[in-house]
């Protein structure tokens, strides 16, 4: 149980001493205990929180016309709601994101793991590491600033405020994680198997492509997910840069609102309990069932990886 | 060696903790703060009175916020906010949730504005009717050439639902309030874009040559053009400025408002005297906006 120590057969000082020991042990040990249940009681604070200021509004619109219905009018009388534009939009923004971070980000963490020499990989690392800590909004102010007029000429659109613009700038945050976790889950793959393949007379690259990828093709999938998450995740971003149209977007070159972006225009002016309030943590609820998959999957398939590995 | 190490530990936090106290004691000195939240349109506007306020009451501090409208009468309606500023009156179904809450909505017109409707320098559309604005907005009219201009699709942009430009604009332009047209179940258009603040409709304006956006006449800069407004197809085209807003000439001209709860009082009521009296009446024209004669 908490706090033991064996038992000192010297002289009767060091008795006083084990005393103090011990309390000092169980001391530390239960604070411990209790800052890791208070992770999971937050947790489940946030979960009731969402249940029970979102739930409510499902009296008045029935769920499937919550999620399939297209008109989203919070504040007029009466008011509908109804968010598979969000929903949409959330799912553009998101695709854009991953089909752009996904192939630099494996590639570059392929290139970190197999083929940089140790003073590249270095220099390389901490930088990927600044680029993750750019915050959101000044992710945006760039994304408005620059990316917009170019993705604007470069397509030929009406405007550069669109779910593209707003999918390049979350696959620059994306891009950190895929890269760390992707890395160690490339280095994880034993170097035996390398060894292996190049005993066989593989070059280095065919190695990288049939050995070590493969070899390390959960800790990647997990990364992905990972990445996926941040990027629903994302409010000031999207907010500032995706354009706020209401339409359900049918190409990323619309101008679109993520779930994310809909909360945040529409909070400031919801009044405590009332519909518009509880039809947006609904959406909230919607947000966090999505990101709970996600990582879901991806802790299933980083523990594959695991035990694939484990000696 | 144990004792040193928890010295160790034990002497920063002690440190951390005493700086943060001093800290907090210097700062609150026995002076007074004012909250002012709400609408994006009045903070350019009430960040000038507070400034100067603080400058002849050093110890009062005032700080200024513009979310939106919308939040500010929430804030009202929460008790979370000393003075809320907003663009647009109170509906009376918030009147009715302030009161259930034990607050007692107060009003204070303190300026007016002229809501401008502005497009790119280089656009050939000068005047618009209210009608055709409505069409604009409503997702009717998708291309400049159905009102005189380019060959080339508007791209509309307005506030998000927080702001109180946004209802405005919608009860009084897309719904054509006291038109023969009025309809009241219009709505925005799928494609406009609603963006979340004042300053970036207006550089997508300066921007895009295609664009059109409402923003309060403070906002307006040289890199924009207002567009004469037209009550009906019949009457002439006006501008917005203080003159059209004061004479009443100009269709689209609102009350700029401040909600307190109850008749204010004390350090707050010092304020609003402030704002109301000639001097800060003279900052509403540097500002940009209408003053109240």
């Amino acid at each position: 149980m908490f706090g033991k120590t064996p038992p000192d057969t010297t002289a009767e000082p060091g008795k006083v001493l084990r005393r103090r020991w011990r309390l000092g042990e169980k001391l530390i040990e239960s604070w411990i205990f209790l800052a890791g249940i208070l992770t999971i009681v937050v947790l489940l604070g946030i979960i009731a929180l969402l249940l029970k200021e979102g739930l409510p509004v499902f009296w008045y619109t029935p769920p499937w016309e919550f999620l399939f219905g297209t008109k989203w009018y919070p504040i007029s009388e009466p008011p509908t709601f109804g968010i598979t534009s969000f929903f949409v939009a959330t799912l553009w923004v998101t695709l854009v994101a991953t089909a752009i971070s996904v192939p630099i980000g494996v590639a570059c963490a392929a290139y970190l793991a197999e083929v940089a020499p140790a003073k590249v990989r270095e220099t390389v690392k901490p930088i990927i590491e600044i680029l993750a800590g750019i915050p959101s909004v000044v992710m945006g102010f760039i994304g408005l600033m620059l990316l917009s007029p170019l993705v604007q000429s470069a397509f030929n659109l009406n405007t550069g405020l669109c779910g593209l613009t707003a999918g390049i700038m979350l696959s620059l945050m994306s891009l950190p994680i895929i890269i760390s976790v992707s890395e160690d889950a490339l280095r994880a793959v034993p170097y035996d198997f390398r060894e292996a393949s190049y005993a066989l007379g593989a070059t280095k690259w065919e190695t990288i492509r049939h050995v070590c990828i493969p070899g390390a093709l959960s800790g990647i999938t997990a990364a992905v997910m990972l990445g996926v998450g941040r990027a629903i995740g994302e409010t000031m971003t999207v907010l500032m840069v995706a354009g706020g149209a209401l339409a359900v977007p049918v190409s990323p070159t619309d101008p679109m609102m993520p779930m994310t972006a809909a909360i945040a225009s529409g909070i400031g002016n919801a009044v405590r309990g009332g519909l518009q309030y509880q039809a947006l943590f609904a959406i909230g609820l919607t947000l966090f069932i999505l990101t709970l998959a996600v990582n879901l999957i991806a802790d299933r398939v980083l523990e594959r990886q695991k035990r694939k590995f484990a000696r | 060696m144990r004792k040193r190490k928890k010295l160790l530990i034990i002497l920063p936090v002690v440190a951390v903790v005493a700086l943060i106290v001093t800290i907090i004691a210097l700062g609150s000195d026995g002076g007074s703060s004012i909250k002012i939240i709400g609408s994006n349109t009045v903070t350019p506007l009430s960040s000038v009175w507070a400034e100067e306020f603080m400058n002849t009451h050093p110890d009062v501090s005032i700080a200024v916020s513009g979310p939106g409208s919308g939040v500010g009468i929430a804030a009202l309606i929460n008790d979370t906010t000393d003075i809320c500023q907003a663009s647009r009156k109170i509906k009376q179904s918030e009147i009715d949730q302030a009161e259930a809450n034990g607050v007692e909505p107060y009003e204070i017109q303190v300026a007016t504005d002229a809501l401008s409707v502005v497009v790119h320098p280089s656009n050939p559309v000068s005047e618009l009717t209210i009608v055709q604005l409505s069409a604009i907005y409503t997702g009717e009219i998708t291309n400049w050439n159905e009102v005189g201009g380019n060959d080339a699709e508007i791209v509309a942009i307005a506030r998000d639902t927080n702001s109180g430009t946004h209802v405005f604009f919608k009860e009084h332009v897309v719904q054509m309030e006291g038109l023969p047209t009025e309809d009241k179940s219009l709505e925005y258009g799928g494609d406009v874009l609603m963006l979340p603040s004042t300053e970036e409709g207006v550089s997508q304006v300066a921007y895009n040559p295609n664009a059109i956006f409402y923003p309060g006449l403070g906002y307006v800069t040289e890199e924009v053009k207002p567009l004469a407004i037209m009550q009906t197809a019949d009457s002439t085209g006006v501008l917005p400025s203080v003159q059209t807003a004061l004479d009443g000439t100009y269709p689209i001209a609102r009350p700029l408002l401040f909600y307190t709860d109850g008749e204010p009082t004390g350090v707050i009521k010092d304020f609003i005297d402030y704002c109301l009296s000639s001097e800060g009446q003279e900052k509403v024209i540097e500002v940009g906006y209408v003053p109240l004669q």
